[in-house]
This record gives structure tokens, C-alpha cells and sequence, in this order.
């Protein structure tokens, strides 16, 4: 059995369409495309392609797209601008679960003098978006809310909290690096008024990756230089892998049907058949209303770090909220708002496909697992029969 | 992806003396669910007072599961007093060394022994002498001060990898950069009294704790304190440098320079924080 990559949700494979699409600026094409000549037009002309394929994807418009270095970026550049913009506003709201590059950043912010919400969930993951509705007050800045989360895919309602948040004139951004190319993105009828993609988690390079800013949004560059992105982001445009980005949007589009049925089907076949083969587990987060590729599955007794290197040896690629993966001790922020109990925190793996995968490999994790549950458990103080 | 020598991943995937010793002469339990790792160790001594067989049940990563199945094998053949003289380094160097983010894993395995010891003599484990400085992970004084002493730990990140004491809330980052102090001999000032102070004696020793104890833990972090005034019980002080913005901020006041000034100033004592 060759390596079976279930952990699209921490990065992917670069698809070889991309691939080719990209190389050419790597190679020959190295123009800068700010110059004034031939070989800097080619460049010039496909990253104006490249954007037209990302807003495309998301129903923007092409002068509404920013490339940035990484999904990260994007999140920081959209908090940096609504503060910036609106200085006399001291107040952001955010949720518990947000991926770092959010949780973090708020983090700094509220050591900085500004005030922030973290907003919390239920034990499904589902977002308390009338106590977000009721921490709004008149000097809050920005609303930034993920739209799927990397850790158990739950959705969380971005339109809905986007109608309210812009109906009172506040700015909404959201973190939507695991919604976009697993679901359909719109962000005209979502309402948003920033919005993050990330291009290696849709099949582009690492270290690329776009901020859709709404046209008439009041901006404020965050990494500040050159004339580049209309002025709106500075730094030599990493002209091959916004190449890449485009394409993979543009393939994302295409692929989006197979997500929700094929890829779908193949994560709730592994669910269930986990379930039912494998006694104390049970999925963290909300099943009905989820990506369609990520699952969240808690084994209790056990530990994460244990599982996923047992997997590894068997040629399996998952991830674990499990606190002695990360380095820090405690299991992972998102399954802790969640309130899943440390018994099954601590023992969670996540699959997550993508259109990659294949049928025969959900047979093999639900052949390969079971016994190495069993295994550990038996290894365990806590595992009673 | 952690870097794990071959003895470690040796003994993850293949565990030795894995089980329970149902007439076990001693049984040491440490750790909890909520930790995020356990540990059950069995012993069963020969005539002679040596240890015959040892059995685990661990819960927690490959390098928890590992560390258990070398001590087994460690400790197997000597006598109790030799099995205790067994420190977590040497736990870690029959494994060919664990990463140091892990070296918890293996002061698990000495807690164990030590309680199963105890369990054998009939005495109870001592209730953790000290006082508690961690509250996430139940940490004392003592036993941060041992492992930085044991193992040379020099920042208060070394003392959460090998205790994981300062791994949660980060709230007791403070005392335990102060035990790294005391145990390499900065010194504290022997300034402890309860008498009633004058004020000038109060704010001498409001000085002298800030200079002695305060200054020391936030210039590590690049910052400085200086105190504005000092009414009744009430005392004043504005941060400066990155300190004001650091991490540790809300902490540092309240939970340690408040906690400092009771200590060794009054218990009354309040801290408050002037702003530019
Ligand atoms: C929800 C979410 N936001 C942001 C990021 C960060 O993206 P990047 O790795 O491109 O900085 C990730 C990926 O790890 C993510 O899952």
C-alpha cells in the first residue's frame, strides 16, 4: 500500500496541472513583472489571469483579490486594517476556536490595549452567535469568524453573522482557508467584507495565498513597500505561485461537485464504519453541518500522539488534537471550548480527504485502526473492559 | 514531527513488560487523564529483595510508553535501594536520549517507582511536600527546584518541558523563574517580617523587594518597574519597557508583583498600575 495522505486539512498536494502551470515562472519566464519589457509582461499577464481565476472562485470581483505569502498573512493583514482604519474602535470579536493565525494575533492585541470577545461554542462546535449578536457594541472594530474549522470542520453560519455584524455598520472578516474548495464560497451573497483563502490547502504551493477585500472597504497595507497589489501589499509578487493559486482555484471550482458527493460519502462511510468497529468513540463536532471531507473521531483511554505514529507506520498521515504533538501539554483549544472531556480529548484524530483519496483507502484506515486502538488501550491504566 | 531515536520508537512499538501484576509486592500510580498522561508501575520482589519482575500500564505519547518499558527493564535485577537511585536522565540516556519537550515523560516513570517503593513499605507517598506553584499540573516548589537542579534547567520553558509545571495558564511563569533564580544562588533578600512597619520602613521595603526580587524577573523579559507612590496599602507603579507589553503583563501585576509585595512587605498590600 502506497502512503495513504488523510491530512489535507494541514496541507496538500501539489495537483500536477498546477504543477505545470506554474513552472514556466520558475524557469524561464523570471521577469520581474513590474519591468518594462517582454519577459515582464508574460509574468504581468498571468498573475492578472491568476487573480481573475481566484475571484472567480469566490464570486469577487478581480480588483478585489490581494495575494499575499499565506493564509496567515491575509488573517493579520485583515485585523491590521479595520484597527487601522478605524482607530478610535477598541474592540474585536472573535470565537474561541479560531485557527492561530486569528486566536493568536487577538491574543497580542488584547495584551495591547484592545478589548477582545471569544465568542464561545457548544459541545458540538456550534458557534453562540446570539451571544456574538449581543457582545457587538459601538466600539467594536472588526468581527472576524472562520468559516469552517481545520480541526473538525464544523460551519459555522457567515452569512447570517455577516448580515447582522455589516447591518451595523461593522467591518466582518472571515477566516475561510478550510471552507474554500471544499464548499461553495460567494462572498456577494455571504456578505462578507474580507475574506482568506490559502493556496496549499487546495492543491497550490505553501506560501501563497489571497485576501478578498470588498471594493469600497476602507484598506490599510500591513506589509508596507512598493507599488505592488495596487499599493495594497508590498513585496515582489511571488509571480509562480500565484500562477499556481490561480489554476488551483479554478480547478477547486470544477471539483467542488466531487467533494460533496464522492468525498463526502467516502468520510461518512469511514465514520460510521469506526463507530461501529471501535467501542468509546464518538466524532467531535457537529455532523450535520460540516465540510464534507474532515472528520474529528475521540477514542478515549488513549492518547493521540500514540495513534497517529502507529498510523505512520503503517503508511497513514492523520493528525491529533492531542496536546504532546503541539509541544504545549494541554489538548487542543478548539476540542476544549468544545468541552469534549479529557478521556476523549486527548485520544482525537483527524481525518481529513481530499478529491485525491481513493474508496480502497477509507477500507484501509478502518482495517488498520481498530487494532491499534485496541493496542493502546491495552497498554492503558484507564481502559476498563 | 518529533525526533525520536530508534530505542525509543523500538520501545514504543514494542513495549516490554506490559501488564498488571496481580500479587504485586508494590503498585505506584502517577499522573491523570486530565495531564494528559499515567502511569501504573508493578513490582515484584525475589527473596533476596530484588526486583523480579516489573509490569506498566501507561496512558500518554510513544515517549511516555517508551520511558515506562525501559524502566521496567531498568530497574529489573536490583534491590529497591539501587531501583530508586534511578533518575529520569537515566531514563532518558538508556533511550539514546528524548527530545526535550518530552523529558516529562520521564520523570513520570521515577515518580512511579518512588510511589510503588513507598506503596511497598507500607508508608503513604508523603503528600507532595512543598507548596503547589503549578495549579494546572499540580506542581510544588520542591520538585521544579529538584528538576532544575538535576537536570540544569535554566529557563522557565526547560522547567515545563521536564515538569510541564508552567505549561497551562502560564500563571505561576514568575515563581518559577524565581526558583531557577534561587537555585542558582541569586540571592533573595532575607527581608520576611510581619512586623508592624512604619511607613518609611514600608517603603523602604517595598524598594528593596522590588529591587531584589521584581526587577530581576522582568528585566529577563526586557522590562522595568518603578514605583510612584505608595498610599496606606496601596501601591502604585508603572511598567516600562517591553514589560508593559509583554505577555505577562496582567500577570506580572497582579499575580506577581502583588503576590511578592505580600509576601514580603504586608498582606494588605494592593498593587495598582499608572499608565503614561
Ligand atoms: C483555518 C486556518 N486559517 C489559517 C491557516 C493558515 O494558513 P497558512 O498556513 O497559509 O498561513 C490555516 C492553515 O493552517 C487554517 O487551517
Amino acid at each position: 500500500m502506497k502512503l495513504v495522505y488523510a491530512d489535507n486539512n494541514a496541507t496538500t498536494q501539489i495537483d500536477s496541472i498546477v504543477l505545470d502551470e506554474m513552472l514556466p515562472f520558475l524557469k524561464e519566464y523570471y521577469g520581474n513583472p513590474s519591468s518594462m519589457y517582454g519577459l515582464a509582461e508574460k509574468s504581468g499577464t498571468k498573475i492578472k489571469e491568476a487573480r481573475q481565476r481566484v475571484a472567480a472562485l469566490i464570486n469577487a470581483s478581480e480588483d478585489e483579490i490581494i495575494f499575499t505569502s499565506c493564509g496567515t498573512e491575509s488573517n493579520n493583514t485583515a485585523v491590521h486594517a479595520a484597527l487601522e482604519k478605524q482607530p478610535e474602535k477598541k474592540h474585536i470579536i472573535t470565537t474561541r476556536v479560531e485557527h492561530p493565525a486569528i486566536k493568536s494575533l487577538c491574543e497580542r492585541l488584547a495584551r495591547n490595549g484592545y478589548r477582545v470577545t471569544f465568542v464561545p461554542v457548544d459541545k458540538k462546535g456550534n458557534l453562540d452567535t446570539q451571544l456574538l449578536f449581543k457582545s457587538i457594541t459601538k466600539d467594536t472594530a472588526i468581527v472576524s469568524v472562520m468559516w469552517a474549522n481545520n480541526e473538525t470542520g464544523v460551519l459555522f453560519p457567515v452569512q447570517e453573522i455577516a448580515e447582522d455584524v455589516r447591518k451595523k455598520g461593522i467591518v466582518f472578516h472571515t477566516d475561510a482557508v478550510q471552507a474554500v474548495g471544499k464548499i461553495p464560497v460567494d462572498v456577494k451573497s455571504a456578505g462578507v467584507d474580507m475574506l482568506t483563502l490559502s493556496g496549499h490547502k487546495i492543491h497550490a504551493p505553501k506560501g501563497v495565498a489571497a485576501l478578498y477585500v470588498r471594493k469600497g472597504l476602507p484598506f490599510a497595507s500591513y506589509l508596507i513597500g512598493g507599488h505592488q497589489e495596487r499599493g495594497r501589499r508590498g513585496g515582489t509578487e511571488n509571480v509562480a505561485s500565484i500562477v499556481a493559486l490561480g489554476k488551483a482555484c479554478q480547478l477547486a471550482g470544477s471539483r467542488l461537485e466531487v467533494m460533496n458527493t464522492k468525498i463526502r460519502a467516502m468520510r461518512d462511510r469511514l465514520e460510521n464504519e469506526l463507530l461501529e468497529k471501535i467501542p468509546n468513540s464518538a466524532i467531535n463536532g457537529n455532523r450535520e453541518n460540516r465540510v464534507p471531507s474532515t472528520t474529528n473521531v475521540g477514542f478515549n483511554s488513549i492518547e493521540g500522539e500514540a495513534i497517529l505514529l502507529m498510523l505512520d507506520q503503517l503508511g497513514i498521515c492523520a493528525s491529533s488534537g492531542s496536546a504532546c504533538t503541539s509541544g504545549s501539554l494541554e489538548p487542543s483549544h478548539v476540542l476544549r471550548a468544545m468541552n469534549v472531556p479529557f478521556t476523549s480529548a486527548h485520544g482525537s484524530v483527524r481525518f481529513s480527504f481530499s478529491t485525491y483519496n481513493e474508496e480502497k483507502e477509507v477500507d484501509y484506515i478502518v482495517e488498520k485502526l481498530p487494532p491499534i486502538i485496541a493496542r493502546l488501550r491495552e497498554l492503558s491504566p484507564f481502559w476498563k473492559q | 514531527m518529533w525526533e525520536y531515536t530508534d530505542k525509543v520508537k523500538e520501545h514504543f512499538l514494542n513495549p516490554r513488560n506490559v501488564g498488571v501484576i496481580e500479587d504485586a509486592d508494590g503498585v505506584g500510580e502517577v499522573g491523570s487523564l486530565a495531564c494528559g498522561d499515567a502511569l501504573t508501575l508493578y513490582f515484584k520482589l525475589d527473596d533476596q529483595g530484588r526486583i523480579k519482575d516489573a509490569k506498566f500500564q501507561t496512558f500518554g505519547c510513544a515517549s511516555a510508553i517508551a520511558s515506562s518499558s525501559a524502566l521496567t527493564e531498568m530497574i529489573k535485577g536490583l534491590t529497591l535501594e539501587e531501583a530508586q537511585k534511578i533518575t529520569n536522565d537515566d531514563i532518558a540516556k538508556f533511550l539514546g536520549g528524548l527530545p526535550k519537550e518530552k523529558m516529562h515523560c520521564s520523570v513520570m516513570g521515577f515518580d512511579a517507582l518512588k510511589h510503588a517503593v513507598a506503596n511497598y513499605r507500607g508508608e503513604k507517598v508523603k503528600e507532595k511536600e512543598g507548596t503547589i506553584v503549578c495549579e494546572c499540573f499540580d506542581v510544588t516548589d520542591l520538585e521544579i527546584t529538584r528538576a532544575v537542579k538535576e537536570n540544569n534547567l535554566k529557563a522557565i520553558e526547560d522547567v515545563t518541558n521536564y515538569t510541564k509545571a508552567g505549561g497551562g495558564c502560564s500563571k505561576c511563569h514568575g515563581k518559577i523563574q524565581e526558583l531557577i533564580d534561587e537555585a542558582w544562588h541569586h540571592k533573595k533578600p532575607k527581608v520576611k517580617s510581619n512586623k508592624k512597619l512604619t511607613n518609611v520602613q514600608k517603603i523602604k521595603l517595598i524598594e528593596e523587594t522590588l529591587e531584589k526580587v521584581i526587577r530581576p524577573s522582568l528585566k529577563r523579559d526586557h522590562g522595568n518597574i518603578e514605583l510612584v507612590d505608595v498610599d496606606g496599602d496601596l501601591v502604585s507603579v508603572k511598567l516600562h519597557g517591553s514589560c508593559a507589553f509583554c505577555s505577562k503583563s496582567p500577570i506580572t501585576l497582579k499575580n506577581f508583583v502583588e503576590s511578592k509585595l505580600k509576601e514580603y512587605v504586608s498582606h494588605d498590600i494592593l498593587v495598582e498600575e499608572v499608565k503614561e
